[in-house]
């Protein structure tokens, strides 16, 4: 269900965890989804080996795809108009992330009615790995 | 990411949603999808980024025919240049999106990169930190642009610890 502007306030929180013990066959799905093959985030022996990190880890894009679905949950299909996100920390196999929307305004322009979010993404450990904003359309 | 022809396919959605372990009904069953408020099936707000598949020379993706930087025999196949111990890798840095108009299966986008920005800066895990935007318009069929995308990619001039 969209979101209305009369069951809304500013400071109104949603969360979801966006994945339980990340798998790396689910970093592989995403790899074969997106079509970004970079080893960095398949080949163990590359990544261990060759470019020095302790195993593989997650597209950034997989950590933003898994909070969008908290998004889309959030703010209904379609709805968006704007998501945006820094990869502040990397995510690793094994790693489970809860993603939470704050609303931080509620506005209209031409007409429209907007919700503005802040977003945040934690791994298990509480350490920030995803930051961003989004927009979305809402009901009056 | 440029390209002149990205097919949306309603099985790349699927599997794309299935990635990123989203199981909403919109993203693979056209009938579920029509008594939702697009009325079709829609990607998911990131599946742009999977026009990775289909802009020619995409340099994380192999190529027939020419050595893979990924293990085979070795643990890679590119043998590279002494860096002087650097060790530095690429990385993504920020995404953002606007969505302009809807999109699902059966358009076919076109994307046109436009050129961004450059800065660097000391980073406290990587080194020096050297940022570089680049800014990709989609379009449909009809000329009409859909999502606009904005990526910030930096290299590190060590292993981020």
């Amino acid at each position: 269900m969209p979101l209305s502007k009369a069951n809304l306030s500013v400071g109104d929180q949603h969360s979801e965890q966006v994945v339980d013990n990340l798998t790396r066959t689910q970093i592989i799905q995403y790899a074969g989804a997106s079509g970004d093959y970079n080893p960095l985030h398949t080949d163990e022996i590359f990544t261990t080996k060759v470019a020095g990190y302790p195993t593989v880890f997650a597209h950034g894009m997989l950590s933003m795809g898994l909070t969008g679905k908290m998004l889309t949950n959030y703010v209904g299909d379609g709805r968006l108009t704007n998501y945006g996100v820094r990869f502040v920390s990397q995510v690793w196999p094994g790693d489970s992330l809860t993603a939470t929307a704050t609303v931080e305004d509620i506005r209209e322009e031409d007409g429209v009615s907007l919700v503005d979010l802040s977003v945040s993404t934690i791994n298990q450990d509480g350490a920030e790995v995803v930051k961003g904003t989004a927009t979305a359309r809402i009901d009056d | 990411m440029a390209t002149d022809h990205f097919p949306i396919e309603a099985g790349h959605i699927m599997l794309f949603a299935r990635s990123i372990g989203d199981d909403n009904p919109i993203y693979h069953d056209a009938n579920a999808a029509t008594g939702t408020e697009p009325g079709h099936v829609i990607p998911p707000p990131t599946f742009v980024q999977a026009s990775a598949q289909f802009t020619d020379g995409y340099v994380l993706r192999p190529v027939v025919g020419e050595p893979w930087f990924g293990s085979g025999k070795e643990p890679t196949g590119v043998k590279r240049e002494s860096s002087g111990g650097g060790g530095g890798t690429g990385f993504h840095a920020e995404q953002h999106y606007e969505y302009h108009a809807p999109i699902q299966p059966g358009d076919v986008l076109k994307a046109v990169d436009k050129p961004g920005n450059s800065w660097s800066r000391e980073g406290r895990r990587g080194g020096t930190l050297k940022f570089n935007e680049s800014i990709t318009e989609y379009y449909n069929q009809d000329g009409v642009l859909v999502v606009t995308a904005r990526s910030v990619g930096v290299q590190t001039s060590r292993v981020v610890e």
